[in-house]
Protein backbone atom coordinates (compact mmCIF):
# COMPACT_ATOMS: atom_id res chain seq x y z
CA UNK A 1 0.00 0.00 0.00
CA UNK A 2 1.22 3.63 -0.65
CA UNK A 3 3.05 5.16 1.71
CA UNK A 4 1.38 8.21 1.22
CA UNK A 5 -2.14 8.06 0.51
CA UNK A 6 -4.13 10.26 -1.76
CA UNK A 7 -6.70 12.47 -0.23
CA UNK A 8 -9.98 11.97 -1.52
CA UNK A 9 -12.49 14.30 -2.42
CA UNK A 10 -15.93 13.85 -3.62
CA UNK A 11 -18.89 16.08 -5.28
CA UNK A 12 -21.60 15.62 -2.87
CA UNK A 13 -25.50 16.36 -3.47
CA UNK A 14 -27.91 16.94 -0.81
CA UNK A 15 -31.91 17.48 -1.84
CA UNK A 16 -35.13 17.44 -0.38
CA UNK A 17 -37.65 17.18 -3.20
CA UNK A 18 -40.19 19.70 -1.48
CA UNK A 19 -43.26 20.05 -2.68
CA UNK A 20 -45.53 22.81 -0.74
CA UNK A 21 -49.13 23.61 -0.85
CA UNK A 22 -49.21 27.20 -1.48
CA UNK A 23 -52.76 28.64 0.10
CA UNK A 24 -55.27 30.14 -1.48
CA UNK A 25 -53.97 33.52 -1.77
CA UNK A 26 -50.50 32.72 -3.05
CA UNK A 27 -52.09 30.16 -5.27
CA UNK A 28 -54.38 32.88 -6.89
CA UNK A 29 -51.19 34.86 -7.63
CA UNK A 30 -49.16 31.58 -9.24
CA UNK A 31 -52.49 31.02 -10.78
CA UNK A 32 -51.88 34.90 -12.29
CA UNK A 33 -48.66 34.16 -13.05
CA UNK A 34 -48.92 30.79 -15.21
CA UNK A 35 -51.58 32.90 -16.95
CA UNK A 36 -49.35 35.55 -17.79
CA UNK A 37 -50.14 38.45 -15.49
CA UNK A 38 -49.56 40.08 -11.77
CA UNK A 39 -52.04 39.51 -9.28
CA UNK A 40 -52.24 41.66 -5.70
CA UNK A 41 -54.24 41.42 -3.03
CA UNK A 42 -56.71 44.54 -1.26
CA UNK A 43 -55.64 44.81 2.31
CA UNK A 44 -56.43 47.58 5.10
CA UNK A 45 -58.10 50.85 3.46
CA UNK A 46 -57.74 49.22 -0.41
CA UNK A 47 -54.25 49.52 0.17
CA UNK A 48 -52.74 47.05 -2.68
CA UNK A 49 -49.93 44.45 -1.67
CA UNK A 50 -48.43 42.47 -4.24
CA UNK A 51 -46.95 40.00 -3.78
CA UNK A 52 -50.06 38.99 -2.40
CA UNK A 53 -50.53 37.99 1.68
CA UNK A 54 -53.90 36.28 3.41
CA UNK A 55 -53.09 39.07 5.81
CA UNK A 56 -52.01 42.43 5.74
CA UNK A 57 -48.32 42.78 7.31
CA UNK A 58 -49.08 46.45 8.75
CA UNK A 59 -53.00 45.76 10.41
CA UNK A 60 -52.86 42.41 10.19
CA UNK A 61 -56.11 42.36 8.84
CA UNK A 62 -57.49 39.67 6.75
CA UNK A 63 -56.87 41.31 3.07
CA UNK A 64 -59.79 40.83 0.45
CA UNK A 65 -60.18 40.05 -2.98
CA UNK A 66 -57.11 40.02 -6.16
CA UNK A 67 -56.66 42.79 -8.22
CA UNK A 68 -54.56 42.68 -11.40
CA UNK A 69 -51.54 45.57 -11.38
CA UNK A 70 -48.74 46.08 -13.52
CA UNK A 71 -47.72 44.93 -15.81
CA UNK A 72 -45.53 47.75 -15.70
CA UNK A 73 -43.92 49.03 -12.88
CA UNK A 74 -41.25 51.20 -11.37
CA UNK A 75 -38.43 50.27 -9.25
CA UNK A 76 -37.87 51.45 -5.90
CA UNK A 77 -34.36 50.46 -5.52
CA UNK A 78 -32.24 47.88 -6.94
CA UNK A 79 -28.49 46.34 -6.62
CA UNK A 80 -26.20 45.04 -8.99
CA UNK A 81 -24.86 41.74 -8.96
CA UNK A 82 -21.67 42.14 -11.42
CA UNK A 83 -20.58 38.26 -11.01
CA UNK A 84 -23.61 36.15 -11.05
CA UNK A 85 -23.41 32.57 -8.85
CA UNK A 86 -24.54 29.44 -10.54
CA UNK A 87 -27.60 29.40 -9.33
CA UNK A 88 -28.40 33.24 -10.03
CA UNK A 89 -31.45 33.21 -11.89
CA UNK A 90 -28.83 34.85 -15.49
CA UNK A 91 -25.69 33.80 -16.21
CA UNK A 92 -25.24 37.62 -16.97
CA UNK A 93 -24.35 40.50 -14.99
CA UNK A 94 -28.07 41.53 -13.78
CA UNK A 95 -29.55 43.53 -11.39
CA UNK A 96 -31.84 42.90 -7.78
CA UNK A 97 -34.51 45.15 -8.37
CA UNK A 98 -37.66 46.13 -6.19
CA UNK A 99 -40.64 46.57 -8.18
CA UNK A 100 -43.62 48.18 -7.16
CA UNK A 101 -46.33 47.16 -10.24
CA UNK A 102 -48.52 49.83 -11.47
CA UNK A 103 -51.54 49.79 -9.21
CA UNK A 104 -49.52 48.22 -6.38
CA UNK A 105 -48.52 49.72 -2.99
CA UNK A 106 -45.76 47.04 -2.14
CA UNK A 107 -42.94 46.21 -4.04
CA UNK A 108 -41.55 42.43 -5.47
CA UNK A 109 -38.28 41.39 -5.92
CA UNK A 110 -37.02 39.95 -8.85
CA UNK A 111 -34.42 40.33 -11.51
CA UNK A 112 -33.66 43.16 -13.98
CA UNK A 113 -31.94 42.63 -17.59
CA UNK A 114 -29.64 45.71 -18.41
CA UNK A 115 -25.91 46.23 -19.81
CA UNK A 116 -24.97 47.56 -16.84
CA UNK A 117 -25.46 49.77 -13.48
CA UNK A 118 -25.22 52.81 -15.45
CA UNK A 119 -28.63 51.82 -17.27
CA UNK A 120 -30.57 51.12 -13.88
CA UNK A 121 -31.52 53.79 -11.56
CA UNK A 122 -34.59 54.23 -8.90
CA UNK A 123 -37.58 55.29 -10.68
CA UNK A 124 -36.97 53.80 -13.62
CA UNK A 125 -40.01 52.52 -16.00
CA UNK A 126 -39.95 48.33 -16.28
CA UNK A 127 -42.13 45.73 -17.82
CA UNK A 128 -41.84 41.74 -17.11
CA UNK A 129 -40.75 39.15 -19.71
CA UNK A 130 -43.24 36.60 -19.58
CA UNK A 131 -41.97 33.24 -20.40
CA UNK A 132 -44.01 31.29 -22.87
CA UNK A 133 -47.26 30.11 -22.14
CA UNK A 134 -46.06 26.03 -22.21
CA UNK A 135 -42.88 27.20 -19.85
CA UNK A 136 -44.96 28.88 -17.40
CA UNK A 137 -45.92 26.41 -14.16
CA UNK A 138 -46.96 28.68 -11.58
CA UNK A 139 -43.58 29.98 -10.22
CA UNK A 140 -42.02 33.05 -9.66
CA UNK A 141 -39.71 32.14 -12.37
CA UNK A 142 -42.43 32.18 -14.83
CA UNK A 143 -41.56 35.91 -14.99
CA UNK A 144 -38.50 35.54 -16.99
CA UNK A 145 -36.87 39.04 -15.73
CA UNK A 146 -38.22 42.53 -15.88
CA UNK A 147 -36.57 44.76 -18.72
CA UNK A 148 -36.86 48.51 -19.15
CA UNK A 149 -40.53 49.70 -20.21
CA UNK A 150 -40.46 50.87 -23.92
CA UNK A 151 -36.43 50.26 -24.50
CA UNK A 152 -34.69 47.05 -25.28
CA UNK A 153 -32.76 45.53 -22.76
CA UNK B 1 -59.70 32.96 -16.99
CA UNK B 2 -57.24 30.00 -17.57
CA UNK B 3 -59.25 26.72 -18.71
CA UNK B 4 -56.28 25.33 -16.42
CA UNK B 5 -57.06 24.00 -12.49
CA UNK B 6 -55.46 26.95 -10.42
CA UNK B 7 -52.39 26.36 -8.71
CA UNK B 8 -52.67 24.78 -5.32
CA UNK B 9 -48.61 23.36 -5.25
CA UNK B 10 -45.49 24.51 -5.72
CA UNK B 11 -41.90 22.21 -6.09
CA UNK B 12 -39.60 24.01 -3.85
CA UNK B 13 -36.79 21.63 -3.72
CA UNK B 14 -33.46 22.51 -1.31
CA UNK B 15 -30.56 21.96 -3.28
CA UNK B 16 -27.02 21.90 -1.31
CA UNK B 17 -23.83 20.34 -3.72
CA UNK B 18 -20.60 20.65 -1.87
CA UNK B 19 -17.34 19.02 -1.89
CA UNK B 20 -16.21 16.83 0.58
CA UNK B 21 -12.59 16.30 1.54
CA UNK B 22 -11.83 13.18 3.30
CA UNK B 23 -8.34 14.35 4.92
CA UNK B 24 -5.63 12.21 5.51
CA UNK B 25 -7.21 9.58 8.00
CA UNK B 26 -9.92 8.71 6.06
CA UNK B 27 -8.28 8.99 2.44
CA UNK B 28 -6.41 6.20 4.04
CA UNK B 29 -9.42 3.97 5.28
CA UNK B 30 -11.13 4.93 1.43
CA UNK B 31 -8.04 3.88 -0.50
CA UNK B 32 -7.73 0.26 2.04
CA UNK B 33 -11.56 0.14 0.10
CA UNK B 34 -10.52 0.83 -3.00
CA UNK B 35 -7.55 -2.31 -2.59
CA UNK B 36 -10.52 -4.61 -1.19
CA UNK B 37 -9.25 -4.59 2.53
CA UNK B 38 -10.26 -2.93 6.11
CA UNK B 39 -7.73 -0.45 7.21
CA UNK B 40 -7.85 0.20 11.00
CA UNK B 41 -5.70 2.82 13.10
CA UNK B 42 -4.28 2.02 16.07
CA UNK B 43 -3.53 4.46 19.22
CA UNK B 44 -0.29 4.61 20.12
CA UNK B 45 -1.41 5.13 24.12
CA UNK B 46 -4.00 2.85 24.64
CA UNK B 47 -3.36 0.62 22.04
CA UNK B 48 -7.01 0.57 20.58
CA UNK B 49 -7.75 -0.19 17.03
CA UNK B 50 -10.65 1.98 15.26
CA UNK B 51 -12.25 1.06 12.00
CA UNK B 52 -12.73 4.30 9.98
CA UNK B 53 -10.99 6.11 11.87
CA UNK B 54 -10.90 10.27 11.67
CA UNK B 55 -7.20 9.77 12.61
CA UNK B 56 -6.90 10.36 16.14
CA UNK B 57 -8.17 8.74 19.63
CA UNK B 58 -11.07 9.77 21.12
CA UNK B 59 -9.70 8.92 24.93
CA UNK B 60 -6.78 9.84 24.75
CA UNK B 61 -6.43 12.39 21.99
CA UNK B 62 -3.27 11.56 20.14
CA UNK B 63 -3.10 10.72 16.31
CA UNK B 64 -3.72 7.25 15.27
CA UNK B 65 -0.54 6.82 12.69
CA UNK B 66 -0.36 2.98 13.47
CA UNK B 67 -2.31 1.70 9.77
CA UNK B 68 -3.28 -1.60 10.63
CA UNK B 69 -4.78 -4.14 7.64
CA UNK B 70 -7.70 -6.01 9.55
CA UNK B 71 -9.12 -9.18 8.17
CA UNK B 72 -12.58 -9.92 6.30
CA UNK B 73 -14.33 -11.66 9.21
CA UNK B 74 -15.93 -10.29 12.37
CA UNK B 75 -19.03 -10.54 14.70
CA UNK B 76 -22.32 -8.98 14.82
CA UNK B 77 -22.33 -6.81 18.31
CA UNK B 78 -25.91 -5.29 17.79
CA UNK B 79 -28.60 -5.48 15.15
CA UNK B 80 -31.88 -4.23 13.65
CA UNK B 81 -33.86 -5.88 11.14
CA UNK B 82 -35.84 -2.99 8.84
CA UNK B 83 -39.21 -4.19 7.80
CA UNK B 84 -40.29 -0.49 7.31
CA UNK B 85 -40.38 0.91 3.68
CA UNK B 86 -39.29 4.60 2.80
CA UNK B 87 -38.52 7.08 0.20
CA UNK B 88 -35.59 6.30 -1.55
CA UNK B 89 -34.79 2.77 0.11
CA UNK B 90 -32.45 1.10 -2.46
CA UNK B 91 -32.65 -2.81 -0.49
CA UNK B 92 -35.53 -5.22 -0.69
CA UNK B 93 -37.32 -5.29 3.01
CA UNK B 94 -37.24 -7.00 5.12
CA UNK B 95 -33.19 -6.48 5.63
CA UNK B 96 -30.91 -6.95 8.16
CA UNK B 97 -28.45 -3.39 9.50
CA UNK B 98 -25.95 -4.71 11.84
CA UNK B 99 -23.14 -3.69 13.94
CA UNK B 100 -19.77 -5.18 13.11
CA UNK B 101 -16.88 -6.08 15.12
CA UNK B 102 -14.07 -6.52 12.49
CA UNK B 103 -11.67 -9.37 14.37
CA UNK B 104 -9.24 -7.24 15.91
CA UNK B 105 -11.14 -3.89 16.00
CA UNK B 106 -12.11 -1.81 18.93
CA UNK B 107 -14.69 -0.17 17.02
CA UNK B 108 -17.80 -1.30 15.11
CA UNK B 109 -19.46 -0.10 12.43
CA UNK B 110 -22.64 -0.73 10.54
CA UNK B 111 -23.05 -3.20 7.52
CA UNK B 112 -25.70 -4.94 5.81
CA UNK B 113 -26.20 -8.50 6.09
CA UNK B 114 -27.40 -10.74 3.04
CA UNK B 115 -27.59 -14.16 2.24
CA UNK B 116 -29.51 -15.78 5.74
CA UNK B 117 -33.02 -15.14 6.78
CA UNK B 118 -33.73 -12.21 8.45
CA UNK B 119 -35.36 -14.24 11.76
CA UNK B 120 -31.92 -15.72 12.08
CA UNK B 121 -29.32 -13.12 13.04
CA UNK B 122 -28.31 -13.06 16.60
CA UNK B 123 -25.86 -11.42 18.83
CA UNK B 124 -22.54 -12.96 18.22
CA UNK B 125 -23.13 -13.99 14.84
CA UNK B 126 -19.60 -14.77 12.56
CA UNK B 127 -19.99 -12.83 9.38
CA UNK B 128 -17.69 -11.92 6.90
CA UNK B 129 -17.62 -9.49 3.89
CA UNK B 130 -18.33 -9.75 0.08
CA UNK B 131 -16.65 -7.37 -1.80
CA UNK B 132 -17.56 -6.54 -5.03
CA UNK B 133 -16.02 -7.94 -8.50
CA UNK B 134 -12.30 -6.36 -8.55
CA UNK B 135 -12.86 -3.85 -11.19
CA UNK B 136 -15.59 -2.55 -9.38
CA UNK B 137 -13.37 -1.32 -5.75
CA UNK B 138 -13.47 2.38 -5.25
CA UNK B 139 -12.48 4.33 -2.50
CA UNK B 140 -15.97 3.83 -0.62
CA UNK B 141 -17.89 1.84 1.44
CA UNK B 142 -19.71 0.07 -1.76
CA UNK B 143 -17.36 -1.74 -2.17
CA UNK B 144 -18.06 -3.70 0.39
CA UNK B 145 -21.48 -5.18 -0.52
CA UNK B 146 -22.88 -6.86 2.46
CA UNK B 147 -21.90 -9.44 5.21
CA UNK B 148 -22.56 -12.78 5.20
CA UNK B 149 -22.75 -15.66 8.20
CA UNK B 150 -19.33 -17.24 7.47
CA UNK B 151 -20.38 -20.90 9.10
CA UNK B 152 -18.48 -19.94 12.42
CA UNK B 153 -19.97 -20.84 15.57
CA UNK B 154 -21.24 -17.60 17.46
CA UNK B 155 -18.68 -15.82 19.31
CA UNK B 156 -18.72 -15.69 23.01
CA UNK B 157 -20.65 -12.84 24.68
CA UNK B 158 -17.83 -11.82 26.73
CA UNK B 159 -15.51 -11.30 23.75
CA UNK B 160 -17.88 -8.69 22.43
CA UNK B 161 -19.50 -6.91 25.86
CA UNK B 162 -17.60 -3.95 25.67
CA UNK B 163 -18.65 -3.21 22.16
CA UNK B 164 -22.36 -2.89 22.45
ZN1 LIG C 1 -6.13 5.89 22.75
Amino acid sequence: MADQAEIYTADHVLEYPYLRSVGPVVGAFLTGLRDGKVLGTKGTGGRVIVPPTEYDPETGEETAGMVEVGPEGTVTTWTWVARPRPKHPLPEPFAWVLVRFDGADTSFLHVLKASGPEAVASGMRVRPEFRTEGERVGHVKDISHFVAAGGAP
Amino acid sequence: MSEREPVTMMAAPIHLDYVFTAGVAQSKNLHGLEEGKFIGQRCPKCKKVYTLSRGSCPTDGVPTDEIVELPNTGTVTTYCVVNVPFAGQSIEIPYICAQILLDGANLSFMGLIQEMPTDEVRMGMRVEAVWVEPDELGPTMASVKYFRPNGEPDADYETYKEYL
